[in-house]
């Protein structure tokens, strides 16, 4: 086996794995693919150019799920990816992607990972994305992912995407284009720590009457981190999108939220909702009252918000 | 078995003041007793409450626990020594479910266990032990689970901060039956419930009327009952004075 027990660890945390998966599955270490292995009904391939994957669900698919997540214990090493996932059509279909970095050294460890993901017509996706970091703490852990969607018509798709911890620095771009009756929604959880900086850059374009989207973001930075989250939801025919943003601010940590709705027609629905706090006392003195010490009842409450 | 000797207890208010909300409180609740805290509005109950749970810090007095006094203790460790509190104003949580409230409530507690309390509230464990604490819950739902809450812990003593607000008929009748069998006579334990029904408060063991801050009546329900209910009529009309509408006499 290539993989040893560091990468099992990394696969562990941001994709649930133990051991090797069946199914359709893609596990890029170091830049390279380590393990790929397609199934009857998912197919798992280079794409044309040789950058990355292609990842294509056929028609009609039901229950299945792919693995395509990427390590890096390298150090310094600078990996960037493009792959493509094409979800036929009426396909009920499950990415797990994420990426984990390893990095020991004083070096930057970095990944770009652009995915372009199209839902076809009636087909429905689940995708979930989990970053995490680790390692000494003078190399720094950089992630970009850049996720383009289209969900055609009568569609659905839900991107849960997660930075668990240890990212030094994020850009993450999300734009979305939802046809006729086609539904979104996304979830985006960050935790950002000490110095670490995130922004997240989320543009639903709901292109057809009946669309909707809907994105849930969570955040909380401690320690002296910052975090931008900028939402534009730009409604271009009878449609329903909202946005909400709750935040939980520690320590001398900062948080930026940019909503920006944009109605293209009358019947577009668009809102927002948003709150940056700290934990609320009443939560912390309900759970002490329970028995938890202060620090335990933060953790359940920032662990149950981050959830 | 719990104790409060003079117990004094200000708060700072908007303007920066310091105001005594507690002017000197001396209760003793006995083990084997459940005992009715009633009184006007803004009275002090609550804050009694509070004070013994170490959420609210006294400026002057002791609190003793079957004779050590824990007037230095935090609320964490208070919770730890066998006080519990089933707040008046539930509080919400994003992201945390029932299920877990509970565990928290009592980690040892088997899932049996966590299902029979929801069931004692009247609630579907089915339905709810998965749900958030969050806004989606009403208010007779938050309140019947921050019951469940107590129950499950099952402290040295329990105070139970109006169980019966929001909550319906049947459930609030079950509950009571649950609480006064649970504690009358038990050998170890004893249960404060903060109320205004006139059903619940003369089927405790003993009443106390808080009034000003102050400990203004107590007793047993054949001693004060009847008296109980004058003094709150003459306490509404004189807060009310001058104001003729509401002169209920
Ligand atoms: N943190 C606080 N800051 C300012 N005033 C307070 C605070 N806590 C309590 N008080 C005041 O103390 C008084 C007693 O409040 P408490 O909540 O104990 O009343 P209560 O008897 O429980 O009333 P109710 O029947 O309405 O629940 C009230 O006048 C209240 O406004
Ligand atoms: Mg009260």
């Amino acid at each position: 086996m290539i993989l040893n027990k560091l990468d099992m660890d990394l696969l562990n945390t941001i994709a649930d794995i133990k051991g090797v998966p069946s199914g359709a599955l893609n596990v890029r270490l170091n830049g390279t693919a380590v393990l790929r292995q397609s199934s009857p009904n998912i197919m798992v391939g280079p794409n044309a150019d040789g950058s990355g994957l292609l990842v294509e669900i056929k028609p009609g698919t039901h229950d299945e799920t792919v693995h395509v997540p990427v390590i890096l214990t390298q150090a310094g090493l600078q990996d960037k990816v493009y792959n493509t996932f094409i979800v036929g059509e009426g396909a009920d279909a499950t990415i797990i992607a994420g990426c984990g970095i390893h990095n020991e050294s004083h070096a930057v460890s970095q990944h770009d990972g652009i995915h372009e993901i199209i839902v076809k017509a009636g087909a429905k996706l689940k995708y979930t994305e989990k970053h995490y970091g680790e390692g000494s703490p003078a190399g720094k852990r950089v992630l970009n992912p850049t996720t383009i969607i289209t969900v055609h018509a009568g569609g659905s798709a839900e991107l849960e995407m997660v930075q668990i911890k240890g990212v030094d620095n994020t850009i993450r771009s999300t734009v979305a284009h939802v046809h006729e009756k086609g539904s979104l929604k996304i979830i985006e959880r960050l935790l950002t720590q000490d110095e670490q900086q995130a922004e997240s850059d989320i543009e639903i374009i709901l292109e057809g009457s009946d669309s909707t989207a809907q994105v849930l973001s969570r955040a909380v930075a401690q320690g002296q981190s910052y975090q931008v989250f900028r939402a534009v939801l730009i409604g271009k025919e009878s449609c329903l999108g909202h946005v909400e943003c709750d935040a939980i601010l520690m320590d001398k940590a900062r948080i930026k939220s940019i909503p920006e709705l944009q109605a293209e027609k009358a019947d577009a629905v668009l809102t927002h909702e948003a709150a940056i706090g700290k934990i609320a006392g009443e939560q912390l003195i309900k759970l002490m009252s329970l028995g938890l010490t202060e620090d335990d009842a933060v953790n359940t409450i920032l662990e149950g918000f981050l959830r | 078995m719990l104790k409060m000797e003079n117990i004094h207890m200000q708060v700072n208010n908007d303007s920066g003041e310091d105001i005594e909300i507690l002017k000197g409180i001396n209760i003793e609740f006995a083990k084997g007793k459940v005992y009715a805290i009633t009184g006007p509005n803004g009275g002090g109950k609550s804050s009694i409450a509070k004070v013994i749970m170490g959420i609210y810090r006294h400026s002057k007095g002791r609190i003793l626990l079957n004779g050590e006094d824990i007037s230095e203790l935090s609320l964490t460790e208070r919770a730890m020594k066998g006080i519990g509190y089933a707040f008046q104003q539930p509080t919400r949580f994003k992201g945390l479910t029932i299920g877990s409230i509970l565990k928290i409530a009592s980690p040892e507690a088997d899932p049996m266990h966590i299902r029979k309390y929801l069931r004692d509230v009247g609630l579907c464990p089915e339905d709810y032990l998965d749900r958030d604490l969050g806004a989606g819950l009403s208010g007779g739902e938050i309140k019947r689970i921050e019951m469940a809450q107590l129950l499950l812990r099952s402290p040295l003593i329990s105070i139970f901060d109006e169980p019966e607000a929001g909550v319906d008929l049947w459930t609030i009748q079950k509950l009571l039956g649950l609480i006064l069998s649970r504690y009358k006579n038990n050998t170890t334990k004893t249960a404060v419930i903060i109320t205004h029904n006139e059903k619940i408060i003369p089927m405790c063991d003993e009443i106390l009327v808080v009034d000003g801050g102050v400990i203004t009546a107590q007793g047993t329900p054949k001693e004060i009952w009847h008296l109980i209910k004058d003094d709150i009529e003459c306490k509404v009309r004189y807060q009310c004075q001058g104001d003729v509408i509401y002169d209920i006499k």
